[in-house]
């Protein structure tokens, strides 16, 4: 089992990869304008797209021995799949800071992605508008819902602030999905690694439940899998990074932006769940987002006419998740509660 | 056989070194050679009874997971990681204390070397077994090596452990080149043939000549130089693993001399619990005599000043500060406030005070503020991992570890497989350096031989005159000397 994991969840991939399958599954949900943006993404940053489809037939034969050449050690290659190891190196090799705002697409990454593999046809971020939250929390049911979680396990939690003159506000907080990310630099074995898209996650196949990314994440951001005794419905795939489930007994698990949905062209649970429009699903490199009522902005001039900010920015995470606050509102200052 | 021909003739003569030598040999290899008392067959199996409750007590946590240990997503780190990092700790004191004595001279040392070393090795032992009930997935625990991850803390903490662990495995086997040499001279090769030709083998051809006792000094000097600055770099890693993370309370510059500290401390305070226990038990009490535990209550005292002082460097600042006032408050007032005072009072005041006053620096004393000590300081690890794991980062909402029976009964499996370590340990080689004390160690008056140490020689005696006879190759029976008049 362990053998087959990695080349399913690489079959998942490579089907996202292909435009094509993009765009039909895209044309399924309601937000067509989302569909249209992405079609006509801004084209300096998506030069890769071009040869995508023929590049993704080499991926697995000539770049492979490439990859394997510039993979950090020859221990790593040892026990892991072959896309796997393919997979973990490409994600290593994104650059993790000063690209915040580019989406891992420049610098030194353009060389390093280049000699790789094509580049990927998305950076997905968030932007999660506090001016609308009413802390109904009907983001964390659904995640819950479709993960099949605990009721303490709140991939997207929802806390409760006050602000400067006391009036309580909310704030939904999934995992930041940071470019800089604290948890993979404290996983001692990469179950935790970042992949080309941007998702940081978890390899629960690998993870031997140390929970140091416990420690090292600054927004609380990781739930354990505690207990045994968690029932599960029979589910017709088995458990991948990108949708961990049922998750394994002495693990970590955390949000994964729902990279399955996104790549499927649907929005994340929380965002589709979302009946105030609070959380957006948003793309760097097509400079789109799109919430759950179906409201599409351009993301980047979304992002600068709100003054949208990060979360905790002086922990240097560089997260890809950002926040729209309402007047008088400071995520730093403000006293937060469990809601 | 010439080997013993000659000990029997040159090693019991009548001058006070002789009979010196001969007293340390009966009492040191008396455990090991003569027959278990009753005593010690009950102590070892009540204590590997509660061993076994603990492996039991881990088989259930993993069939339920680490919830059924009191862990939560908010006490993510508890009770096992503190139980890792206090079972490494008092290692250390052990080696250290053994090698810093040696290194710098001192034949005061020589009972005592033994004794710390065996404690350094069987702690360290459990302390890394303290990390399979810490992980989720213990079953993986071999991916660390493999899917390297240099840039994580719990890497070069596995590198740093695995080699303190060999290096304290070294440092332990080779001042038992020489007594394994002599405990083969008394016990013969008929006797336990099995024994016998393992401590030939593990002996490496003993003689006692100049060049290998020029050698072995070599390497034990080397070795005693080596294990110094390692035990500095493991709970220096160690610390790391908290410090490195952005968490008020664990992120502090202050850390891996904090942990340092701690574990020499602790250290120097287990090695007199050990030797007080051993004393008593193993009828030591003409080689480990008051001035020993003085003297390590002098170090203990003067390493628990220090630690007391690293305390106040690392709160002090944090007191002041808006990010971490919270986490000082729960500690030293709030959730955490009864185990940081018992730290503060069993942990420093009273040790100190027992051993600053004259009257109680005694060995009852000084086994009284020892224990204490290795206590208190579990505790103090408890306060160190705790109230930064259970603070909240977002919320102001507190996580809580409740202690379960598993936990419970892991560490106290973990606490019982120190004297049951030691106990089988001394079972297989002397409690003390034959060599070392034959070499270095000061005279004690061969007047003042105990009532035990007549029994023991008796027991000695008999048993090997049993085992030896009908055989050409019979055991030495030593010989015993009258107690003058």
């Amino acid at each position: 089992m362990r053998r087959e994991l990695p080349r399913r969840w690489y079959l998942v991939r490579k089907l996202s990869r292909n435009n094509k399958q993009v765009s039909t599954e895209l044309s399924v949900i309601p937000a067509e304008s989302f569909v249209s943006s992405l079609d006509k993404g801004d084209s300096s940053t998506r030069s890769g797209d071009l040869t995508e489809s023929s590049s993704d037939k080499e991926y697995s034969r000539r770049n492979f021995l490439r990859i394997f050449a510039t993979a950090a050690g020859a221990a790593v290659a040892v026990g892991s799949g072959i896309e796997m190891l393919s997979y973990r190196a490409y994600a290593q090799s994104q650059p993790t800071t000063n690209d915040w705002s580019g989406g891992g697409m420049t610098g030194s990454g353009v060389a390093t992605m280049a000699s790789t593999l094509a580049p990927p046809t998305h950076q997905w971020a968030m932007v999660i508008d506090l001016r609308n939250c009413d802390g109904c929390k009907s983001c964390t049911a659904a995640c819950q819902k479709a993960h099949y979680l605990t009721p303490e396990q709140t991939w997207i939690d929802v806390f409760s602030l006050t602000d400067s003159v006391g009036k309580t506000y909310h704030l939904p907080r999934p995992c930041m999905q940071c470019e800089n990310p604290p948890c993979l630099h404290v996983c001692p074995v990469h179950a935790t690694f970042r992949q080309d898209q941007g998702i940081v996650l978890v390899d629960q196949d690998r993870c031997i439940g140390c929970r140091m990314c416990m420690a090292a994440c600054p927004y609380e951001a990781r739930y354990f899998n505690w207990n045994s005794g968690v029932k599960y419905p029979p589910l017709p795939v088995q458990p991948t990074p990108e949708f961990p489930v049922p998750q394994r007994l002495g693990t970590v698990g955390k949000c994964t932006f729902c990279v399955g949905n996104l790549n499927h062209g649907m929005l994340s649970e929380c965002a589709a769940a979302c009946q105030m429009g609070v959380i957006y699903n948003g793309d760097l490199k097509t400079d789109v987002a799109v919430n759950g009522m179906g409201t599409t902005v351009k993301l980047s001039k979304f992002l600068y006419d709100n003054d949208a900010v990060t979360y905790k920015p002086e922990q240097n995470t560089h997260p890809r998740v950002w926040y729209i606050l309402g007047h008088g509102q400071n995520l730093t200052t403000d006293i937060a509660s469990k809601s | 056989m010439a080997n013993r021909a000659d000990l029997s003739e040159t090693n019991y003569g009548n001058s006070a070194r002789e009979r010196w030598s001969n007293d340390v040999r009966r009492a040191a290899m008396r455990p090991t050679i003569g027959p278990t008392s009753r005593s010690w067959r009950v102590s070892v199996i009540l204590l590997g009874l509660v061993v076994l409750a603990g492996i039991l007590a881990w088989l259930y946590q993993l069939k339920h997971g680490l919830g059924s240990a009191g862990y939560n997503d908010q006490a993510f780190w508890a009770v096992y990681i503190a139980d890792v990092i206090a079972f490494i700790g008092v290692s250390y004191g052990g080696a250290v204390i053994s090698a810093i004595l040696r290194l710098t001279g001192q034949s005061w040392r020589a009972p005592l070397t033994r004794l710390a070393e065996g404690t350094a090795l069987i702690t360290v032992l459990i302390g890394a077994m303290f990390i399979f009930p810490h992980l989720g997935r213990p079953e993986r625990f071999w991916e660390i090596l493999v899917y390297v991850n240099t840039s994580s803390p719990l890497f070069w903490d596995f590198i740093a452990i695995g080699t303190y662990v060999l290096a304290t495995i070294i440092f332990f086997y080779l001042p038992l080149i020489p007594d394994l040499a002599s405990v083969n001279k008394m016990l013969g090769s008929a006797d336990r043939p099995m024994r016998y030709r393992t401590y030939r083998a593990l002996s490496l051809n003993w003689i006692g000549n100049e060049r290998q006792r020029r050698l072995l000094h070599g390497v034990m000097s080397l070795i005693a130089l080596i294990i110094v600055p390692l035990a500095v770099s493991v709970h220096s890693v160690l610390s790391w693993a908290f410090a490195t993370t952005s968490r008020p309370g664990w992120n502090e510059s202050v850390f891996p001399p904090y942990f340092v500290i701690a574990a020499l401390y602790s250290g120097t305070a287990l090695v007199i619990v050990v030797a007080a226990a051993f004393r008593k038990g193993y009828h030591l009490e003409r080689f480990l005599t008051k001035r020993h535990f003085v003297r390590l209550g002098y170090i203990m005292a003067a390493l628990g000043l220090v630690y007391a002082y690293l305390t106040l460097a690392d709160l002090l600042p944090d007191g002041y500060t808006g990010i971490t006032a919270g986490w000082i408050s729960q500690t030293v007032t709030g959730r955490y406030a009864i185990a940081f005072w018992v730290y503060v009072i069993v942990g420093e005041v009273l040790p100190v005070a027992l051993v600053a006053i004259k009257r109680t620096r005694n060995i009852a004393g000084m086994t009284v503020a020892s224990a204490s000590v290795v206590i208190a300081l579990w505790v103090k690890r408890i306060v160190i991992v705790l109230p930064s794991a259970t603070q909240p980062l977002i919320a102001s909402h507190w996580g809580t570890y409740h202690f379960t029976w598993v936990s419970i009964t892991i560490t106290l499996a973990g606490v019982a497989a120190i004297p049951l370590g030691l106990m089988i340990l001394f079972r297989f080689i002397p409690v003390m350096s034959i060599d070392e004390m034959e070499e270095v160690g000061e005279l004690g008056s061969t007047e003042q031989v105990s009532e035990h140490t007549i029994v023991a020689q008796e027991l000695l005696s008999v048993g090997a005159h049993i085992n030896g006879n009908g055989n050409g190759n019979g055991a030495h029976v030593p010989h015993v000397p009258k107690k003058e008049a």
